[in-house]
């Protein structure tokens, strides 16, 4: 008689993998295959994809207001659109999910410290700590752990929608420029008024411009999801290297060597196949856009119809 | 008379209060990739010997403990701004650190520093070594002036040796013995080192109600022998 194992087995779901060092083959596998720390796993991939679902339109709308930003006749709005996109653009990834991350946290907390608790006296940075009052706490210390990672999970969405939203105002705003004056001169000639032109004219013409550059975002903002684990959040490589890596008979009922090249392989097949996934779609969303436009592409459209 | 009995008695139930309520939950952020220390069970779940001894220690400190993993690197920062209350995690005592944050008193003694190579002839002052980054191993490579390889994970640094990329890891022997379970291709080298303290919860320096009530905790755990127990089952260290 074995003495009982140190570590908890947790619960599983089939019957027979009560006891995996009796399976063998795919009995063994499958049991290995629905262990709790696989379905973590299952489950970070809805996390990464809900993650690109939000971070996409959330960067794009910051982009779309960075290059509107940028090319405003209003000198500060300028201002502050050029710095976004330079300043951003040049600070590099991983600096900006080490520090920003937490300096942005402590300045939600610092502010709601000021509203909740007027009368605090200590001084909020003592040493290298910083302290501020429970009821200012985000979210609050004593919140169960899903509201910790639902808040850093929005938190990295933020982070991520500044950094790509800075180079897609960048990609918009020149796609803006790319657009021939002649059109915007001619809706003048109309009698449009300066906002009238930017949104009839320019802003439905521009995204033909503008789709080369996003898809190379998008492309690259698929493969950055790994800098999530930076922020506490557990991603599909994050745990691909965890399943992976050796595990021996002592701590787990499923020992197996460096099983990690098998993860990063089945990692490999699923960024491919989104990434032809995305192909596809970007590729029809294309011939979509240029529909009717003044570019060679929409050129070559309308003598085909004909 | 009577009165003001109640409003001291009220005073002090509120100040016990102010305490209870900031650590109405204590969170406590390891890294979960560190066995025997730390490690991530088969359900998903940190297990090993500080999750045992931080369950244990929690009930004695009569607090309500949740459990949290946060990569290795960023673990002290986010001590500091506050994303978790402590940290147990096989974290030496050193200075360096101390300067930065605050250590309860230690709960395993100072354990021996081992190398893992492919041959027993490997000198590791004349080839290339590997350690985490971060770590007091990876600070006393650099400080001998040898080659020094750092890697994210205690993981990475293992499977360097197996690929030739680095000619032996440098870690805590506890921690060497259970990678080298099962497995053939690897051996430990004779020669071991003796650096650093013994290894404690980090806390901020500003928590030292949390502090004194875990360093209580450590010498009710120390004085029962219940600690001894705990560093044996999980064989992370010598005994006191």
């Amino acid at each position: 008689m074995l003495p009982p194992p140190p570590y908890s087995t947790g619960i599983t779901i089939f019957e027979i993998c009560a006891d995996p060092s009796q399976l063998n083959g795919f009995s063994w596998l499958s049991c290995y295959l629905t262990t709790g720390k696989h379905m973590a796993f299952y489950q970070s991939f809805g996390t990464v994809l809900l993650l690109l679902a939000i971070t996409a339109p959330t960067a794009l709308a910051f982009g779309f207001m960075g290059a509107a930003g940028a090319r405003s006749r209003i000198a500060p709005l300028r201002w502050i659109g050029k710095t976004y996109t330079a300043v951003v653009r040049g600070v590099p990834d991983i600096a900006f999910f080490l520090f920003f991350v937490i300096a942005l946290d402590q300045a939600f907390e610092y502010v709601r410290h000021r509203i909740k608790c007027p009368d605090w006296t200590d001084a909020i940075r003592q040493g290298s700590d910083f302290i501020v009052c429970q009821a200012a706490k985000l979210p609050l210390g004593n919140s169960p752990q899903w509201i910790h990672e639902t808040y850093g999970f929005f938190l990295a969405v933020l982070t991520f929608a500044i950094v790509f939203g800075a180079f897609a105002a960048n990609v918009l705003f020149g796609a803006m420029r790319a657009v021939p004056h002649g059109q915007m001169e001619t809706g003048e000639a109309y009698g449009m008024s300066h906002r009238q032109t930017f949104w009839r004219i320019l802003v439905p013409q521009m995204w033909v411009y503008a789709l080369p550059g996003l898809s190379n975002l998008w492309m690259v903002l698929i493969k950055a999801t790994p800098l999530l684990f930076l922020l506490g959040v557990e991603d599909i490589v994050y745990w691909a290297r965890e399943l992976g890596g050796t595990k021996t008979p002592q701590f787990t009922d499923y020992p197996h060597g460096d099983w990690r090249i098998w993860y990063f392989g089945a990692l490999l097949v699923f960024y491919l196949l989104f990434t032809k996934l995305s192909e596809v779609v970007l590729e029809r969303l294309m011939t979509r856009l240029t529909h009717g436009q003044a570019t060679t592409g929409g050129e070559a459209q309308r003598k085909g119809l004909a | 008379m009577k009165r003001l009995i109640l409003s001291t008695a009220a005073l002090a139930f509120t100040a016990g209060m102010a305490f209870a309520e900031s650590h109405s939950v204590v969170r406590m952020g390891t890294e979960g990739a560190y066995p025997p220390w730390n490690f991530l069970n088969d359900a998903g779940e940190v297990d090993g010997f500080e999750r045992e001894l931080g369950d244990e220690l929690c009930a004695r400190a009569e607090l309500t403990c949740e459990w949290v993993t946060n990569e290795w690197d960023s673990i002290i920062p986010n001590l500091v701004s506050g994303n978790y209350d402590v940290i147990i995690a096989g974290m030496s005592i050193t200075d360096e650190r101390d300067e930065v944050i605050d250590f309860t008193q230690e709960y395993t003694p100072a354990d021996p520093t081992a190398y893992l190579a492919l041959s027993m002839d490997v000198d590791p002052a004349g080839g290339v070594v590997a350690a985490q980054t971060g770590t007091i191993q990876a600070g006393y490579i650099a400080q001998q002036g040898w080659t020094l390889v750092e890697f994210a994970t205690p993981e990475e640094t293992i499977a360097a040796v197996r690929a030739g990329e680095a000619d032996a890891v440098f870690a805590d022997k506890s921690f060497l013995v259970g990678a080298l379970e099962g497995q053939s291709d690897l051996v430990m080298l004779e020669q071991e080192v003796q650096i650093g303290g013994g290894v404690g919860m980090g806390i901020r320096e500003s928590d030292t109600e949390l502090k004194a009530a875990f360093d209580a905790a450590i010498t009710s755990m120390k004085e029962d022998g219940s600690l001894n127990e705990l560093i044996t089952k999980w064989a992370v260290a010598s005994t006191f």
